[in-house]
């Protein structure tokens, strides 16, 4: 499943970061997501909610959901 | 001397440890042809040698996109010419996250240059539970590598010894099979690496959870936010108040001294009524401007202010930005120039433009004076339910202006500056206690840089203005002066929105400093200077001007363009004649329409 679909509260690990640009999917790397990283969805953004918040190992990193959905996880 | 370029990610505490290593003593200069900040300063190894360390922003890894980042870059691989290349790197890392940043270090590594790792703020992953085995680390990156507290001088000694090897060394590390750019192996690695040297990794922080809890709720989150934010303007009008009122004293008193010291002519009155009380109109907003700082600077110290752009994300895009410009429009209420700086950090060039473009727009502190003066003047202090009408008429002005803001930069969005909406992607730190130390470096830096940015124009413009103002000799009112000519010029061009030759004089020198109108209009009405001006000032307005000439002069300055140091600065910032001509433009278009419309709805309605 795609990160952006993980509900809130539950951990995944992730599977591959694919789709999109090179450009994002470096991004998505440098900011901490890799293959097999532990991922929680920390929550949502107030005001509609297409801002999360998610867990990265040890870090929490902001981004959108249309960036999230390039992240494939498989939840634990 | 040799040069060691301090890197590393967003909050990885780099400028706490370049305070600590230099004394917070830094040269600031710009890269050349940018307008990047280029911080710099000195430092003594163990063994004495002489370093320059370089300050480089914050990058997660080698594809930059914004302006900061691409500098960055360019210094590290040496594109930004021979003459910045450093001697070697001195790369941080958040110790208590090495998992997800160790590849930053692998990409520089792979580049081949000599380099020290430094495993930063060890104390708070040592205090979380973090262990680390470093001596395997070492050899397995086959980088010196050390553990340090920015904080703290204790945790420094080691740095400084090991910066010895690296620096007289100057060999670069074995190169490496990896390629930097690709991030996908080097991220592979990096766990590979980390697997191996992690001892022990507890969960995440529990404060920072447990905070987060209430910050990024979606319900309680944006309350925090907006009480904080009251709490901040509460305190910037109010704390400030006092020393505002002594630093004035004290330029009043300097005028004075000018006046009964020096002998009569046109040097004393240069000096005392151009260059004095021209500087005094811009040193007697440092209160309000230092208050917000230190706000902003301990939101930020204490991992905050990311928090805050989470929470604005999503209104921020609805305008067409990102979470990223809440922090320069939220400083611009100090002062545009430095909200205009601080757009460095948009990644995308149209959205840093657009944030530019509409930061003035941001009510800042100089307008307070001139709201103050006539709100004073026309509007009675009558209750309305639990509010003072005054107060109303005040907090609708701030509105209006950010109002205008998000419809100006929804507009631009769509037009001038169009383009997708940039992606966010940022790290949220771990929250701690601000450091005493850095704190006031960082605030002190940031209260000389307004200074000296704005005490310069304003030093040259109050000059002129002076001028403009005593000349041509024997001039006996202000309208037989050059001002008063030019006022008379462009006094056709405002009568249609109820604006009279007074006000129009007074815009003349209000286009150095927004503020300086409130002088300008005392000296038109020669009411005397010392004593009792504001109530005898807004008295002879009370009687000069009617209701909806009042009301038009609030209207216009919601927008009011004239600030020099403002435009000077947007010039520099977005390195184009035709974007500075064209804020310029709007603003004035804006504060014309919207005058025009008070005065003559004023009037229609009978006030």
């Amino acid at each position: 499943m795609k990160l952006s679909d993980l509900a809130p509260a539950r951990k995944a690990r992730v599977r591959a970061i694919a789709g999109g640009s090179l450009d994002l999917e470096a991004k998505l790397r440098e900011v901490g997501f890799s293959e097999g990283d532990e991922v929680e969805m920390v929550g949502f953004g107030p005001f509609g909610g297409r801002t999360l918040a998610v867990r990265v190992n040890r870090t929490l990193v902001a981004l959108r959901a249309g960036e999230a959905a390039l992240v494939e996880v498989d939840p634990e | 001397m040799q040069r060691l370029a301090l890197v590393g990610a967003p909050n990885s505490g780099k400028s706490t440890l370049f305070n600590g290593l230099t004394g917070g003593r830094a040269k600031v200069a710009n890269y050349a042809g940018v307008t990047v900040e280029r911080r710099s300063g000195r430092f003594q190894t163990a063994s004495g040698r002489e370093v320059e360390l370089i300050d480089l922003p914050g990058i997660y890894g080698l594809s930059a996109r914004s302006l900061d980042e691409r500098i960055a870059v360019n210094v590290i691989t040496g594109d930004a010419g021979a003459a910045e290349k450093p001697d070697a790197l001195m790369v941080l890392i958040d110790a208590a996250d090495l998992r997800t940043h160790l590849h930053l270090a692998l990409q520089l590594k792979a580049l081949g240059r000599p380099m020290l790792l430094v495993l930063n703020m060890i104390d708070l992953a040592q205090r979380d539970g973090v262990e680390i085995d470093v001596a395997k680390l070492e050899q397995r990156l086959g980088i010196p590598v050390v553990t340090a507290c920015s904080t703290r001088k204790a945790g420094r000694a080691a740095l400084l010894e090991r910066l010895d090897t690296v620096l007289s060394n100057n060999t670069p590390p074995a190169p490496s099979a990896l390629d930097s750019s690709d991030l996908r192996t080097i991220q592979k690695e990096a766990r590979a690496i980390t697997r191996e040297v992690i001892v022990r990794e507890p969960p995440m922080n529990k404060v920072t959870r447990a905070i987060d809890g209430v910050a990024l709720n979606p319900w309680s989150g944006p309350f925090l936010l907006a009480a904080l934010l009251f709490f901040v303007f509460q305190a910037v009008f109010s704390w400030a108040e006092a020393p505002m009122n002594l630093i004035d004293a004290a330029f009043t008193q300097m005028q004075a001294l000018a006046k009964s010291e020096l002998p009569e002519g046109l040097i004393r009155n240069l000096l005392a009524d151009g260059i004095i009380a021209g500087v005094g109109s811009v040193f007697v907003f440092l209160p309000q401007i230092l208050i917000l700082f230190a706000f902003i600077l301990a939101l930020e110290a204490s991992g905050y202010m990311a928090r805050a752009a989470f929470m604005m994300d999503e209104l921020m895009l609805r305008v067409g930005l990102n979470g990223r410009a809440f922090i320069p429009l939220l400083s611009s209420f100090a002062c545009a120039i430095p909200g205009m700086m601080s757009a460095r950090t948009i990644e995308n060039e149209n959205d840093r433009l657009t944030t530019i473009l509409v930061a003035p727009l941001m009510t800042c502190s100089a307008r307070l004076p001139v709201y103050t003066l006539i709100i004073a003047a026309f509007i009675p202090p009558t209750s309305v339910g639990p509010f003072n009408l005054q107060g109303l008429v005040m907090f609708g002005l701030y509105l209006a202006g950010v109002v205008s803001a998000v419809i100006m930069a929804f507009i631009l969005k769509r037009s001038l500056t169009r383009g997708a909406p940039q992606p966010l992607l940022m790290a949220m730190p771990t929250y701690k206690l601000p450091d005493p130390y850095d704190f006031f470096v960082n605030l002190s830096m940031r209260g000389l840089s307004f200074l000296t940015r704005a005490g310069k124009y304003i030093f040259t413009v109050s000059v002129v203005l002076w001028f403009l103002a005593s000349f041509p000799a024997g001039a006996t009112t202000i309208r037989d002066t050059y001002a008063g000519m030019l006022g008379s010029w462009i006094e056709p061009l405002l009568r249609p929105i109820g604006f009279n030759l007074e006000i129009a004089i007074a815009l003349v020198p209000g286009f150095a400093a927004r503020e300086v109108a409130v002088g300008a209009l005392g000296t038109v009405y020669a009411i005397q200077a010392n004593g009792g001006e504001a109530t005898g000032l807004a008295q002879a307005l009370h009687g000069a001007w009617s209701l909806p000439t009042a009301l038009a002069f609030l209207a216009w300055y919601i927008f009011a363009p004239q600030c020099m140091a403002t435009l000077a600065v947007a010039r520099r910032e977005m390195n184009s004649w035709r974007w500075t001509a064209f804020m310029f433009g709007y603003l004035f278009g804006l504060a014309y329409i919207a005058a025009g419309l008070t005065y003559w709805t004023a009037r229609w309605a009978g006030l």
